[in-house]
């Protein structure tokens, strides 16, 4: 049934990349000018490939909403990457970075992709400190790691809690670098709104100039798609407000198949919710699960004190405190995959020991780092017999060195000083690792189009472990894309610019200016933002942290309703012409109501436990792991990547079948 | 808490533009100051009015994307942040907020309180980089050790989001801070300095083209910077100018 070639090279596993790269064709340096590549999105992914294809003498035409490629929503990244260095001679290798990942993603990811991400890693830290990105660095000058959740050893580099803020910057300073010399035509403000496929081959896109509503038609050789994740489906999530998934979802209605969409990373540490007015939710770097400790009271008589203000955290005894990671998961502690830290977080509030007035949150306490610290630096400097207050002195001023940046956050959000009382956190939708289907190569079912970074789907399985994001974003722009691409570009040095002048072109923007004129004339009685926050409240109540067949099958029918009233009620404002957020939103919000039916339809069919897909009909029932996440690896050890039938609903499946030759599959234990 | 809210709109860039008075009701302290627009929008939104628009984009204090002037400061009242992270509980029920879009020559407006800040893209791309290609063919990182000093003073420098809130805060409308927080950060690092020269000069250059106005040391930059980005590092900018201006090859 299946029509997916992942067209993984033959040979050993370690061979694999390189006996590739020597094998594929490639594009001699004169041709290469005779070939444009259009390339969607600019955060680390798009920003990394655009400057590679122009540095290598493509001509690239890169598009981006916001009003400048830097900033991209990889800017918010703020924890680390990833890099099999080993310089902290701590047992790391390329092959260990390798099986972490695929451990982590729960044994869902192409062995192949995984492989080749761990051994491109080292290579990104290179080219970044070339490029002058300032990572942090030890007293010796030499570069500085830390460690992150899911794994034993130190191998994240970090620049202070902003990493994908000075790698994106890196990868914006050498795509300014190609601007500059004309080989990158650079679309601030504009949207794409629909791939053009001409003789089965993606030629080019339509766009939407955001300053002045003009629709424009580009063309290329290829395009490559790297608009990032769709937790906004959630309509409350970490991504940027204007975050989407409308060029993903409009090259799936065109033919690309979309894999595995309900696997979604719920991440551990955010900031709660407030209120009903919350417009998005604020992550707190999991890099502070190296030195904050997770717990809840033991006691419900603390919690009920505590949400009655009668109590403060600060005032419970150490022996009333459930550290349920450190209890649960005595191995990894705080430092579990995210995955796991977020359901033991939901299981605890569940059971009722939220510690705010929703009854959603839990304490990530630094006391105990800042103490330690603060002994560690007395004897550094020679104090003897210390006082309390000038162990946490010298303490804060540590771990305000790691993570100030992170606790200003917080203190301005929640007017609250973490480093005097513990943080409250919960989890919120943060990253998706489903995405656009992609083989080896990182091309979609549509010849000609590719998809990178976050928006497709290859690397993380499951669950993606902290660090990881950053590192597969720049690995598919620096050092994948541009070496597959020729492969497929090399047969296109005769064909000449592509014309859009053609029948495929007008047809696609008739159908984008269509959808515009009814959007700006349907005269409705509701905001896109009402019908945004309706499908978020479904998603994440019958979609989320926790799934089941009646629930998901509810999802379903609902998400179709509220599109269907979408249709009927909406309201824009305004005119087409010029800036006009409300369409803009209007049109994303639209992709995401079919996005959403697709997703609960996938998690309903996969009907086991993995990575961030927890089935509750799926769990361990005894032993050592009762109540654990039960995967089912006889009959879902597949990648489901589903073709677009019309309604979301009539997607039909169709599977990879995941092979492991070099990791045996295990039930995945923190304990 | 109730607000009346007196807020900057403008069609287009050719339209004259006013400032017109809203009143917002039950604003909660808790509430980010985007999140109080979001509620005045929803309510243009379903009087059938068009909303404000304005620039955002993370909403928290990374991307650069907001802006805002509010009671005649960039970023408003609070220090150390962005627009998107001011909450309302930094004002009082009853108070009266004047929104403008950020103003200078060189970022005219596009909409409302959405202003063009390209020139800034122009002047990074006039030499805001390494010439070295991404083929990952550099050599090992740790092959060059950075002190640890110096490589703190570049990241300080490079946490610049490029919001534009120094040139909205100087009376001249100066890009000073922004150019040479990019400067600094090349500078510092034993990686930047094969280019260093011709990156000043082309970067000062490019931002005199734009239509900034000169620096002339009031510090308000500095004040409203809401990544604390140091005026020290203009120093540094017009130390790497002049020595790179006295020097001939």
């Amino acid at each position: 049934m299946s029509k997916l070639d992942s067209k993984i090279p033959e040979g050993p596993l370690k061979d694999k990349w390189t006996n590739y790269k020597n094998k594929i064709d490639l594009v001699n340096p004169a041709n290469k000018r005779l070939i444009d590549v259009i390339v969607v999105g600019t955060g680390l992914a798009g920003g990394s490939a655009s400057a590679t294809l122009a540095e290598l003498g493509y001509n690239v035409k890169a598009f981006c909403y916001q009003d400048s490629p830097r900033r991209a929503h990889s800017i918010a990244a703020q924890g680390g990457i990833n890099a099999a260095k080993n310089y902290q001679g701590d047992g790391d290798s390329s092959y260990r970075l390798f099986y972490d990942t695929v451990k982590g993603g729960d044994y869902r990811s192409r062995e192949a992709n995984v492989h080749r991400l761990a051994e491109v890693s080292g290579n990104i830290i290179d080219q970044c400190v070339a490029q002058g990105v300032p990572f942090a660095r030890e007293y010796g000058g030499l570069l500085d790691n830390r460690s992150f959740g899911g794994v034993l050893v130190s191998r994240t580099f970090y620049a202070k809690g902003q990493t994908g803020q000075q790698l994106l910057l890196g990868a914006y300073s050498a795509m300014n670098r190609q601007i500059a010399r004309g080989k990158i035509e650079m679309f601030n403000r504009h949207e794409m709104l629909d791939v053009v496929i001409v003789d089965g081959k993606a030629r080019g896109i339509i766009a939407r100039n955001l300053v002045t509503g003009e629709i424009e038609r580009h063309s290329a050789h290829a395009v490559v798609i790297a608009s990032g994740g769709y937790g906004n489906v959630y309509f409350l999530s970490t991504n940027a407000m204007g975050s989407n998934t409308t060029a993903a979802w409009k090259i799936h209605k065109k033919g690309a198949y979309f894999a595995n969409p309900c696997y979604t990373q719920i991440h551990p540490t955010c900031i709660p919710r407030s209120g009903d007015y919350q417009s998005k939710l604020t992550l707190m770097s999991e890099s502070l699960r190296n030195d904050g400790r997770i717990w809840v009271p033991k006691k419900m008589e603390d919690v009920e004190a505590i949400r009655a203000d009668k109590l403060k955290p600060t005032q419970i005894a150490e022996e009333d405190r459930d550290y349920y990671l450190e209890r649960r998961y005595p191995a990894f502690g705080n430092l579990v995959p995210r995955d796991v830290a977020s359901r033991a977080a939901k299981e605890r509030c569940d059971a009722g020991y939220g510690v705010n007035a929703t009854g959603e949150a839990v304490y990530l306490d630094f006391q105990s780092a800042i103490e330690r610290y603060g002994a560690e630096q007395a004897k550094l400097h020679g104090i003897e017999n210390p006082s309390k207050e000038k162990i946490i002195e010298l303490g804060e001023k540590i771990v305000e060195a790691k993570y100030g940046n992170l606790f200003q956050m917080y203190e301005k959000i929640v007017d609250e000083n973490p480093y005097k009382t513990p943080m409250m956190i919960y989890p919120a939708t943060h990253y998706t690792m489903g995405g656009i289907w992609v083989d080896y190569n990182l091309m979609t079912t549509i010849p000609g189009c590719y998809a990178i970074g976050e928006a497709n789907f290859s690397d993380h399985g499951a669950n993606r472990l902290g660090a990881s994001a950053l590192m597969q974003g720049l690995a598919d722009g620096y050092f994948v894309l541009p070496y597959t691409i020729g492969d497929y570009l090399s047969d296109d040095i005769r064909t000449g610019s592509i014309p859009t002048d053609t029948a495929e072109f007008e047809e696609a923007e008739k159908n984008v200016r269509e959808r515009i004129d009814f959007f700006v004339n349907n005269n409705g009685t509701k905001s896109v933002d009402y019908f945004h926050k309706r499908l978020g409240k479904v998603m994440w109540d019958k979609v989320g942290m926790a799934r089941n067949e009646q629930g998901l099958k509810e999802a379903m029918d609902e998400i179709k309703a509220i599109r269907e009233e979408f249709w009927k009620e909406v309201r824009v404002p305004g005119s087409a012409d010029g800036v006009n957020t409300e369409l803009e939103k209007a049109g994303r919000v639209a992709d995401f109501l079919e996005l959403g039916e697709l997703f609960a339809k996938d998690a309903l069919h996969r009907n086991e436990s993995c990575g961030g897909h927890f089935r509750e009909e799926s769990v361990e029932l005894d032993g050592e792991q009762k109540g654990e996440a039960k995967r089912d690896d006889v009959n879902f050890a597949y990648v489901a990547a589903w073709e677009y039938k019309g309604d979301p609903r009539d997607a039909e499946l169709h599977k990879e079948q995941l092979e492991f030759n070099d990791i045996e599959l295990k039930q995945r234990s923190y304990k | 808490m109730n607000l009346t809210l007196k807020i900057w709109r403008q069609k287009n860039a050719n339209d004259k533009g006013k400032m017109v008075s809203y009143n917002v009701t039950d604003i909660s302290e808790h509430m980010s100051f985007l999140e109080m627009l979001d509620v005045l929008n929803e309510e243009l939104v379903a009087k059938g009015e068009e909303p404000v628009a304005f620039d955002h984009d993370c909403r928290e204090g990374i991307c650069g994307m907001c802006s805002l002037h509010i009671n005649g400061e960039a970023h408003g009242p609070d220090r150390g942040i962005t627009t998107c992270q001011l909450h309302m509980r930094m004002f009082k029920d009853g108070d009266t907020i004047h929104i403008e879009p950020f103003r200078a020559k060189a970022f005219p407006v596009i909409k409302d309180l959405i202003v063009d800040r390209s020139a800034f893209d122009r002047i990074q791309q006039a030499g805001g980089y390494i010439s070295v290609n991404t083929s990952g063919n550099t050599q090992d990182a740790n092959a060059i050790p950075i002190p640890k000093a110096d490589a703190d003073l570049s990241m300080d420098a490079a946490t610049c989001i490029g919001c534009g809130a120094c040139v909205a805060s100087c009376k001249n409308a100066s890009a000073m801070l922004f150019v040479s927080a990019k400067v600094s950060q090349y500078a510092l690092l034993p990686q930047g300095q094969v280019e260093a020269k011709d990156r000043v000069l082309n970067m000062v250059n490019q931002m005199d083209k734009e239509g900034f106005g000169n620096c002339t040391n009031t510090g308000a930059c500095e004040v409203e910077c809401p990544k604390n980005i140091s005026i020290s590092n203009i120093a540094r900018m017009n130390r790497e100018y002049l020595s790179a201006s006295m020097k001939d090859d």
